[in-house]
């Protein structure tokens, strides 16, 4: 599967990775190189072979409704970037 | 000093109990050895204060009677670990300067069990690579050097902390394997290194790679230090819904156990095309070992073995790509600031991720992705299931399955780091347990004609533990491995 660096922009633009003109012709390269190699997965005949998503196939257990924690807003806060009272601060969203 | 160095963490336990030395006198030792051995680039956040104090409240437990089954013993732990207060980065730019305000279970399980911590070791950015050369600390460096002494890789992701335990810079390490990442540094490094039953360890306060292959385990430097360590970290969490409420048997007990009468299986399609002569030497050695301590060898099946790794190439990606979406520069992490918040965000993770976290951000998003889902994610959960059940039948037929552990002993730092599919094969034989959640132990088991650690891999049933560690002891007792890398801290070469 080739991946043309149009596609590589579309792919970063979706996964927020800020990608420049000439790294966009070097990872359409790479990455091309890496899905055609990928591709061998179609040799495998999955006919009616339910999707494996994880080992643990029992449902995930439940517990009480119940606060269990609370009142760590400075541990919430305490690795931001950047912080006003209790908030994080982001760049403006809304003009 | 060099008797403490070469002590097993099971000997160091007698040791300490008996009073005939101290957790400091044996911590200080590795402290020195520490120094001694920096340019290995193990450690990238030493703790000493907090391990000196920690020796010191171990000593008074074994004063007062009141010793845990890990009391004194100096451990490593992989930057992937979450650590109150003390700086975790998953050895990515990103998370530079982060300091989580809680412990992740599997350590705080081996803090209360009376364990030293030594420091925070080096890995692979975000657990992604087998050389340890993604780290944004630089690689780990294997204190086994070759023939024509090229400095040579620890190993990945876990590279420090395979490294440190071979270098006698930590008597005990800990690491988590997504697709290899504890076997394989362990076998290049020539130490004993177990990657548990998925959902044996609580991955509560790990940083998140692939959350359905990660599993946390231990490097040792024998079985019988396995066993003891591992029987700290495993057991259920609740703040781990894939945590497994199995009941947690004592491990020591079990190494050392007769393996007479188990079947060994030994699969067809782990002999691949080109593989080292010296891998096949070690295999049938491995094989012949076993036969002689009184197992019976069987000839097994394991059809969809040479789909595994294009399997896990899409599993594992797809998961990074989604837990590492949290990397936004907003709650934890750094930030590159930029008018907008989409700006902000692409500037933050373009300048925080290295090129291999980005290049599998980038592939888990494709097959992710609107259009490719059904081909390429589907597909390989479907040949995931595949994997799985050639195990599941495997195992209705033997008692554990013995491989190679690598294709290869240890590389040169370099060698493979410009290209990727190169440097993911090296993880061929030890990617299929992950994807089938089974356990497995890669054991030293001998040395190349360039006098490097050689590796055999076991794998058994999941929750199977036991055996791996009665079929890896016996491995262990024939193979007479004994540790002496060039590079180690003086006294244990």
């Amino acid at each position: 599967m080739a991946v043309d660096k149009h596609a590589v922009k579309k792919i970063a633009r979706l996964a927020r990775l800020q990608i420049s003109e000439e790294k966009s012709e070097l990872l359409s390269a790479d990455l091309g190189n890496i899905l055609n190699w990928i591709e061998q997965l179609e040799e495998v005949d999955t006919t009616g072979i339910e999707p494996l998503a994880s080992v643990n196939e029992h449902s995930l257990p439940w517990r009480e409704d119940l606060v269990t924690d609370g009142e760590i807003n400075d541990q919430v806060l305490k690795n931001a970037p950047e912080t006003a009272g209790e908030f994080f601060v982001v760049p403006k969203v809304v003009e | 000093m060099s008797d403490l160095l070469k002590m097993t963490a099971t000997q160091a336990v007698f040791s300490l109990s008996q009073k005939e030395i101290s957790s400091i006198e044996l911590t200080n030792a590795y402290i020195d050895a520490m120094e001694t051995t920096s340019a290995l680039n193990n450690y990238v956040t030493p703790t000493i204060e907090i391990a000196k104090q920690m020796a010191e409240n171990a000593d008074k437990a074994y004063a007062a009677g009141s010793a845990g089954p890990l009391a004194g013993l100096p451990i490593g732990v992989k930057d992937l670990f979450c650590t109150k207060d003390t700086q975790t980065t998953a050895c990515s730019g990103i998370l530079k300067g982060f300091t989580p305000t809680y412990e992740s279970t599997v350590t705080s399980q081996i803090w209360q069990s009376g364990g030293v911590m030594l420091g925070k070791l080096n890995c692979d950015e975000f657990a992604m690579g087998s050389s340890n050369e993604t780290s944004i600390f630089g690689p780990a460096v294997n204190p086994w050097s070759a023939k024509d002494g090229a400095a040579l890789s620890a190993g990945g992701s876990s590279g420090g902390s395979a490294s440190s335990v071979a270098a006698g810079s930590a008597l005990m390490s800990v690491g988590t394997d997504t697709g290899g990442s504890i076997r394989q540094p362990a076998a290049f490094c020539g130490v004993v290194g177990l990657k548990p039953t998925y959902g044996r360890c609580s991955r509560w306060g790990i940083v998140a790679f692939a959350s359905s292959l990660d599993q946390a385990g231990p490097f040792t430097r024998t079985v019988g230090d396995s066993a003891l360590i591992f029987s700290a970290m495993a057991g259920h969490d609740s703040k781990d819904s894939t945590s497994a409420s199995v009941s947690v048997p004592n491990f020591s007990d079990v190494v050392n156990s007769s393996v007479e009468g188990m079947r060994i299986g030994i699969p067809g399609e782990y002999h691949m095309d080109g593989m080292d002569d010296e891998i096949t030497r070690i295999w049938k050695q491995g094989r012949s070992w076993l036969e002689q301590a009184g197992a019976t060898i069987v000839d097994i099946s394991l059809p969809h073995t040479k789909y595994a790794l294009p399997c896990y190439y899409i599993i594992a990606p797809a998961e990074a790509s989604s837990n590492l979406a949290r990397y936004d520069g907003v709650r934890y992490g750094n930030r590159v600031d930029a008018e907008t918040l989409d700006e902000m965000y692409e500037a933050t993770r373009a300048a925080g991720f290295g090129e291999e976290v980005q290049r599998r951000i980038l592939i888990g998003t494709y097959a992710l992705s609107a259009g490719y889902y059904d081909a390429y994610y589907l597909k390989a959960q479907q040949v995931r299931r595949l994997i799985k059940q050639d195990f599941d039948s495997a195992f209705n037929n033997v008692d554990a399955i013995l491989t190679p552990t690598t294709p290869t002993a240890a590389f040169e730092l370099g060698a493979k780091i410009s290209d990727p599919i190169t440097m993911y094969l090296n993880d061929i034989f030890t990617v299929p347990a992950n994807l089938a959640g089974i356990p497995g132990i890669s054991v030293p088991a001998g040395l190349s004609k360039q006098g490097l650690p050689l590796g055999l891999q076991l794998l058994a049933a999941p929750f199977r533990e036991d055996r791996l560690f009665s079929v890896a002891s016996a491995i262990e007792t024939q193979a007479q491995f004994s540790l002496a890398p060039a590079r180690a801290a003086g006294e244990l070469s």
